[in-house]
């Protein structure tokens, strides 16, 4: 049986997709590439998985301040994740969503979550993402 | 722009791209919005180190800086005031001359969070120009982005190696102010640096993480080598003073390029104290404006390369796609000229 979360919507959204999580924080620059949407920090543990589509779930982000820029490529290219949830808020992801929407019309929901939620989402789980910042979680069998 | 605003790195080198593998529409395109921002009103300095040429805010003074290298270094090492602002935020902060109230503006927040021990590190080792690198490297993997107090350091490090430092701590972790008692303005002491309050966590850097760190800075495996690659953050004046010296009579390797990344503002100090000329005799180069992470100027041939830099260290395996050796300036120039990856492991295994 799924499970529901209460979220804090960042950027406010709708989506859905399957999880992609890891405790280990991510530059986009340098740890994203927009042109195919693969992970390529090479010392991550999401190296070589694709992103796009996925609802990713990072705790923040670190490294440099081109992240937003990054992401916002990435979401204008259509290799961005669908929705990103964080362990509590992450301006630079939360940045990259609001030019999104004023550039392209195209927000990327950024659900910041408590510590002990985000610790109990999973790769592999299939996640539906509500305006309302509400996340229902369906355990990957 | 309603405050003084420098510029970080450019997509191109703007007088001298056209001697690497930049495609002419890439040039295009970053010479558009290098005009637009000097349109601006923004001062064209095209660095990620401006702190090295430009005006410096002084301690205290509330800035908005971008560039995870300059922010922890206008926070840690100049004492002045700035969030990690991301690209977009850092140009509305321009315009408009205002951010929020928050975070690392307020004095509250400038506290230490994780002190960090320094024990069972020698002495030239501290004094060693690639210890500040792999310090960074560990010290940001362990914190993330909380605010770490050094203690236990009995060397006063050189500006260029907090430099080196607090880049390396904003590449592998999200550091954006560090505290070294008895060294930065906001830690004469250690209760100072942490404002009276406990540690959330104390970790001590042993020798053993040490050299764990600076083996994960090298993703090249043998010797091969084709570029040496200098200057990230930009290469400063006495980061080419230092340079000088070790390559005076030498010629680099016939197959091994060395390129120093710098800006344009240093070079032109550089070329006025005379440290260009012996730099050219040794067959180097040097890159302004921007670098290899931000512009698309290596060739293909060049898989291999080698660098005293964390930053560099730490993301041209993803960026660019290609293989880097981590080692000291010397090991640097040594390398260079014999034409394969050498290192001087002696003061790591002592």
């Amino acid at each position: 049986m799924g499970r529901v979360i209460e979220g804090r919507p960042l950027v406010a959204g709708e989506a859905a997709g399957e999880v992609l999580a890891t405790d280990e924080p991510l530059s986009f620059w340098g740890g994203y590439d927009p042109g195919t949407g693969e992970f390529i920090d090479r010392r991550h543990p999401l190296s070589g998985q694709m992103g796009a589509g996925k609802v990713l779930v990072i705790p923040s982000t670190r490294g440099s301040s081109t992240t937003s820029a990054v992401l916002l490529e990435a979401i204008r290219a259509e290799t961005a994740p669908a929705a990103i949830l964080t362990a509590g808020a992450d301006t630079f992801l939360a940045l990259a969503s609001i030019v999104a929407d004023e550039m392209y019309r195209r927000p990327l929901p950024i659900i910041a979550l408590s510590e002990s939620d985000f610790a109990t989402i999973r790769t592999g789980d299939s996640v539906r993402v509500e305006a309302d910042g509400r996340i229902l979680v369906e355990p990957r069998r | 722009m309603a405050v003084p605003t420098t510029l970080n790195v450019s997509g191109v080198d703007a007088h001298g791209w056209r001697q690497w593998a930049v495609p002419a529409e890439w040039a295009e395109k970053a010479h558009r919005q290098m005009v637009a921002y000097q349109g601006m009103g923004c001062v064209p300095s095209w660095t990620c180190a401006p702190y090295q040429t430009e005006k410096r805010p002084s301690f205290g003074e509330q800035v908005a800086w971008g560039e995870s290298s300059a922010i922890v270094f206008a926070n840690s090492v100049l004492g002045a005031r700035t969030e990690r602002y991301p690209d977009f935020l850092d140009i509305c902060a321009a315009i408009t001359g205002r951010v929020p109230a928050a975070g690392l503006h307020l004095t509250e927040n400038r506290a230490g969070r994780v002190l960090v021990r320094l024990s069972g590190v020698s002495e030239p080792l501290q004094q060693a120009d690639d210890f500040y690198p792999v310090l960074g490297h560990w010290v940001g993997k362990v914190v993330h982005e909380r605010v770490p107090v050094l203690d236990g350091l009995q060397v006063k490090p050189s500006e260029d190696q907090l430099k080196a430092l607090g880049a390396a701590m904003a590449s592998s972790g999200a550091v954006a102010l560090f505290h070294i008692v008895g060294v930065t303005p906001e830690a004469p002491s250690l209760d100072t640096a942490f404002q009276g309050r406990e540690p959330q966590e104390i970790v001590d850097v042993t020798m053993h993480g040490l050299r764990a760190a600076r083996r994960d800075l090298t993703t090249a495996e043998g010797e091969q080598l084709d570029m040496v690659v200098l200057g990230s953050p930009h290469f400063s004046l006495t980061e080419f003073r230092n340079l000088v010296p070790l390559v005076q009579g030498k010629r680099r390797h016939r197959d091994v390029k060395f390129l120093i990344t710098s800006s344009r503002g240093v070079r032109m100090l550089a070329e006025r104290a005379g440290l260009v000329e012996p730099l050219r005799d040794f067959g180097g180069e040097i890159t302004v404006d921007t670098c290899i992470l931000t512009s698309p100027m290596l060739p293909p041939e060049i898989k291999v390369l080698m660098t005293n830099s964390a930053k560099y260290a730490y993301y041209t395996p993803g960026l660019l796609d290609r293989r880097m050796a981590f080692g000291s300036l010397k090991d640097c120039v040594q390398s260079a000229v014999a034409g394969r990856v050498i290192r001087d492991d002696s003061l790591w295994d002592a």
